[in-house]
């Protein structure tokens, strides 16, 4: 191998740990908030691709239809939620929120899909559509058990991610999709290609996670849901909503998925089933994060880019296998070092 | 304090019944709060006094009436309390340990930033006048916080939701000595916020000192129930809790 070779390996390595970073940080924000193990994360990955190759397409993306069926749904429970509690005052609000916004979304969507719209546009269009899944996939299927315990959202979880890959399969059918990328420009540095594409997934990545660490870190809303992770009776005594932080985090969470598939598009031809063998890789990425840190989780998530990359050169037929039994020496390492204490406030 | 009509009843338990599976551990509870007063519940561990705060603020399904500010408060989720002005303090203080002290006391304010209420600045201010300790430790991890200063930040943190009826669930338990006359010391001078308060303390002592009215609970049932002065010279309640006479209670 020389330096040439080499290079390039770790220029993928690195856009696509820097895409599974985004996925690792969804699966440790949703998990520390909600408690949820987000299987599912792989099936919004796999929309966002989707979504933008069907804009490309000029056609209306399936989403579209996804999201407004999803958006009655969870009207509907809403409604039902305020007529058994006795609180009819509050059906017109939570109508709009719940099915208003999202119908809205999606009939915007629909009508921006019939003109040629510039790249960009496109693809805002799709962090849209997509987004808004998020919530929705909260309210729908976890919000009426968001105290059970952990294995039963996760069992829970396993049939969302079923029932959105048939879902994927209906509304985008079975043909994969590649979107074209964002710059085919390349450029020498010291005798090594450095494509523009890789540089701007990875500028894309940092400049998403600084958001979200100021998000965090200086927003209430950031602050809230940090609070509700680190403490839910702590949180809910100050005044915070349970629901509404399980629905900001899936919004959050869905986002991040979202970008996570715009970036991927180019780099691989995406099916309808592709998603979840993407969010594993996010999810071992997670893992070394220990389903807690922030930085552990994206770190990790480089790590498997990196892997894969070279696992691809050395030994392409086995790549999967090398970056999924990465995830035994991890679980050993942090069964031995992690402590186990009981929560002290 | 009963017999006076024109103060409506901020609080108002009635039959209150709380229970875990097939276990009561509140059993036919009735206790009036008025505005602006200081009402304590004192009684040995394991009397149920923890669960009647946790009902009251909405974590527990009850059987009983429960009115707050005049209204049915049963259908209320915590977070509604909240917005009403019912804040606990739990025993268990319930910070936010990973984030700062400044952090945390915001958040206590979470409900009353978004109502776009500007005045909680004001109210951060008051807090730390209040507590000086948690300024000079605004920045610091709660997670590092001494035993008495996260009961402080725990009563900062509740304070700063502008509460209507603050309820303190033990705030002297596990204190060093002088910390506890320093806490009941906050908790006297709280009375001329207006703030009405109900306190849950083992520390009859001191409980009585503080409070206006008081209630004796003894295994999920009120024993005993009078004006502070009145309960504390009570033989049972000078034996049992406060120490005097044959029996001494430790605790």
């Amino acid at each position: 191998m020389d330096l040439q070779i080499f290079a390039l390996l770790v220029q993928d390595g690195v856009t696509n740990g820097a895409v599974y970073a985004l996925l690792a940080l969804a699966l440790v924000l949703v998990f520390a908030v909600t408690r949820v193990i987000w299987i599912p994360s792989g099936e919004i990955v796999a929309y966002g691709t989707l979504t933008l190759a069907g804009l490309q397409a000029g056609k209306s993306p399936g989403t579209v239809g996804l999201l407004a069926g999803m958006a009655v749904v969870a009207g509907s429970f809403e409604v039902y939620a305020c007529l058994s509690r006795g609180e009819a005052h509050r059906m017109p609000r939570q109508l709009a929120l719940w099915a208003g916004v999202p119908l809205a979304i999606a009939a915007a969507s629909w009508w921006l899909a019939t003109f040629e719209l510039p790249f960009w546009a496109q693809i805002l269009v799709t962090l849209a559509l997509v987004t808004a899944l998020g919530p929705l996939l909260y309210r729908i299927a976890y919000q009426p058990i968001a105290e059970a315990s952990v294995l039963v959202l996760l069992i829970v979880s396993v049939g969302v991610h079923f029932a959105l890959t048939g879902l994927g399969l209906w509304f985008f059918g079975a043909e994969g999709s590649r979107t074209p990328p964002f710059s085919a420009a390349s450029f020498e540095l010291h005798g090594v290609t450095v494509s523009v594409q890789s540089l701007l997934v990875v500028a894309t990545s940092l400049a998403l996670i600084t958001a979200l660490y100021l998000f965090f870190g200086r927003t209430l809303t950031g602050k809230a849901l940090r609070a509700t992770a680190l403490n839910r009776t702590g949180a809910r005594l100050v005044g915070i909503s349970p629901d509404l932080a399980g629905a900001l985090t899936f919004t959050l969470a869905a986002l991040l998925c979202a970008f996570s598939g715009v970036l991927i598009g180019p780099i691989t031809t995406v099916y309808y089933d592709s998603g979840f063998l993407v969010s594993l890789k996010g999810f071992v990425g997670a893992i070394i994060g220990g389903l807690v840190s922030y930085p552990l989780a994206a770190a990790g998530a480089l790590f498997v880019g990196l892997i894969e990359a070279f696992a691809s050169f050395w030994a392409s037929g086995f790549k999967e296998v090398i970056v999924f039994t990465l995830i035994v020496p991890v679980l050993l390492w942090r069964s031995l070092t992690t402590t186990h204490h009981e929560e002290d406030e | 304090m009963e017999s006076d009509a024109a103060v409506t009843a901020l609080l108002e338990v009635r039959g209150l019944h709380v229970a875990y599976g097939k276990v009561e551990a509140v059993h036919d509870i009735s206790l009036t709060v008025a505005p602006g007063t200081i009402v304590t519940v004192i009684g040995p561990n394991g009397a149920g006094k923890t669960t009647l705060l946790s009902a009251v603020m909405g974590f527990l399904p009850v059987q009983g009436d429960v009115r707050y500010l005049g209204a049915p408060a049963g259908a209320l989720s915590v977070e509604q309390r909240v917005a009403r002005g019912l804040i606990l303090v739990p025993e268990r203080r319930e910070l936010f340990a990973a984030m700062s002290v400044a952090d945390n006391l915001e958040l206590g304010a979470f409900q009353r930033i978004r109502r776009g209420d500007r005045g909680w600045r004001d109210t951060l201010a008051e807090v730390y006048q209040r507590f000086p300790r948690l300024k000079e430790r605004r920045d610091q991890l709660a997670g590092t916080l001494s035993g008495g200063e996260r009961q402080m930040l725990a009563m900062g943190r509740a304070l700063m939701g502008k509460p209507t009826l603050l309820m303190l669930d033990e705030p002297s338990l596990g204190l060093a000595p002088l910390i506890v006359r320093e806490i009941f010391r906050i908790i006297a001078d709280l009375r001329s916020t207006g703030v009405a308060i109900l306190l849950v303390e083992q520390n009859a002592r001191a409980a009585l000192q503080v409070a206006d009215y008081g209630y004796v609970l003894e295994t999920g049932e009120l024993a005993l129930e009078g004006p502070s002065s009145e309960l504390a010279a009570n033989p049972r309640v000078a034996a049992t809790y406060l120490g005097r006479g044959v029996a001494a209670a430790g605790s």
